[in-house]
């Protein structure tokens, strides 16, 4: 089971690319890397989970935490990229209704946020 | 000082060369004492060794001089992860006492009875993967007019997990006298949790309300896995989904809320994701697999059922639950 988190800025933009699974094991990897960033004020970040095949509830955590965080520092999250099975999850736990979550990667980029 | 225990050492060893008594072999066992005494590591107790058998032995070889030396290197490293060593199991104790604080929290807490009904049927089960566990049931009756449970999965753990179950019991018992309807309980816990929990914690809980008169199902959900309905008329399964956001994730948030009639026959089973998500080692089972497993025992009590659930798919992973397992049934009608 491994998990990696790269970074890559563009613009005003932190773009997370997430590979792998995440789960109990794997989840504090992500945690410590997003936490590098989350208190940046107003900062606009995207996920991009195209290659992340599971996620389970304390990888959920990891999302809410960082959503929470970003959102009391006036900073905007994107998830993109989910396949059909983290869609469900998102859409189970009602975080589709809160979280800007789009499935596929865009087309137009610069559009994202 | 070490000077002193340096050539006390050398006599003690010079006389038990000589003697080979077992005196002078306890005189230096006692001796070992000293050197705790005065703080001295066993890396210095070798270097100690060797210059009094310098002393004693001048004509050694020199080879023989630098394995102590190697020795000395080598226990200076050992002493280090040792150390490390003990302040790792000391910290293990700690979290263990912690562990064991929730576990009782817990488990005096959140102590939950069975609802005894005449027209329904209910069973239960609950199986930790660890320890402790983040799922919570809890049942609220009155014995006669209905009967609620809440399936809930806390997500963290340790005492805060305990002290997030405390508050959802809190909560609905705070309720019950106004027997209110799902969309509402799950209102009521969210605020409460929500000003309460840390950012990562959350918690999943689906809610329902079984009412004799009319035999309604009444329920929503908290970000809950969705719930199977067995129809015994169709002999089918439907999915119970209600819209709801996690409990503890903002506070505003709406729980949507649906019913359904239970007939002669029909149950609802109702899963934490320990058991939808079940691991085995070809990967997730598929849905369909609990259906083709609860459809076998239909005709059983609920208690039946849910036990059949976890026996077979516990046997899937060997039992070694990768995440707690918790199943409850409502089945409408006659009791086996």
């Amino acid at each position: 089971m491994n998990l990696s988190v790269e970074l890559s800025k563009e613009d005003s933009v932190q773009r997370f690319h997430i590979a792998g699974e995440i789960d109990a094991f794997t989840a504090p990897v992500l945690k410590d890397k997003l936490a590098e960033v989350q208190d940046v004020p107003g900062l606009q970040a995207e996920l991009n989970l195209t290659d992340v095949t599971y996620i389970d509830s304390t990888g959920l955590g990891v999302f809410v935490g960082f959503y929470k965080t970003l959102k009391a520092n006036d900073g905007y999250m994107k998830i993109i990229g989910v396949n059909d099975r983290v869609k469900r999850l998102f859409e189970i736990t009602g975080l589709d209704e809160i979280i800007d979550i789009e499935k596929g990667v865009g087309e137009n980029r610069d559009a994202t946020l | 000082m070490p000077k002193e225990v340096e050539k006390q050492y050398k006599a003690l060893v010079n006389r038990y060369i000589n003697t080979k008594s077992e005196n002078d072999l306890y005189a230096g066992q006692k001796f070992s004492r000293r050197f705790i005494e005065k703080e001295i590591s066993p890396e210095e107790v070798i270097g100690i060794h060797k210059s009094a058998l310098m002393e004693l032995f001048p004509d050694a070889p020199e080879d023989f001089w630098h394995s102590f030396d190697f020795l000395i290197e080598m226990m200076i490293h050992y002493g280090l992860a040792l150390q490390e060593h003990q302040s790792l199991i000391r910290k293990q104790e700690e979290l263990e006492l912690e562990m064991k604080i929730a576990e009782k929290v817990q488990n005096t807490l959140l102590k939950t009875r069975v609802p005894t009904f005449s027209d329904l049927d209910i069973g239960f089960l609950t199986v930790p993967a660890k320890q402790m566990s983040g799922d919570y049931i809890y049942f609220l009756s009155d014995d006669s007019n209905y009967a609620s449970v809440a399936v809930a999965d806390v997500i963290g753990k340790g005492i805060p997990a305990a002290l997030c179950m405390s508050m959802i019991k809190f909560g609905m018992d705070n309720m019950q006298k106004q027997n209110s309807s799902p969309h509402v309980v799950l209102d009521v816990v969210n605020r409460i949790v929500e000003e309460s929990v840390d950012d990562s914690m959350f918690i999943s809980m689906f809610y329902g309300k079984y009412e004799v008169d009319g035999s309604v199902f009444s329920y929503a959900s908290a970000g809950h896995e969705p719930v199977l309905l067995y129809k015994a008329a169709s002999n089918t399964f439907i999915e119970l989904d209600a819209k709801g956001l996690l409990l503890g994730v903002q506070p505003n948030a709406t729980y949507e809320e649906r019913s359904v009639v239970l007939d002669e026959g029909d149950f609802i089973a109702m899963m934490t994701d320990g058991v939808t998500e079940t691991r085995t080692e070809d990967g997730f089972i598929d849905d369909e697999i609990i259906k083709e497993i609860l459809t076998t025992v239909k005709d059983e009590s609920a208690q039946k059922i849910a036990d059949t659930v976890y026996q077979q798919l516990g046997e899937m992973q060997n039992f070694h639950l990768h995440d707690d397992f918790s199943i409850v049934i409502f089945k409408k009608g006659y009791k086996n």
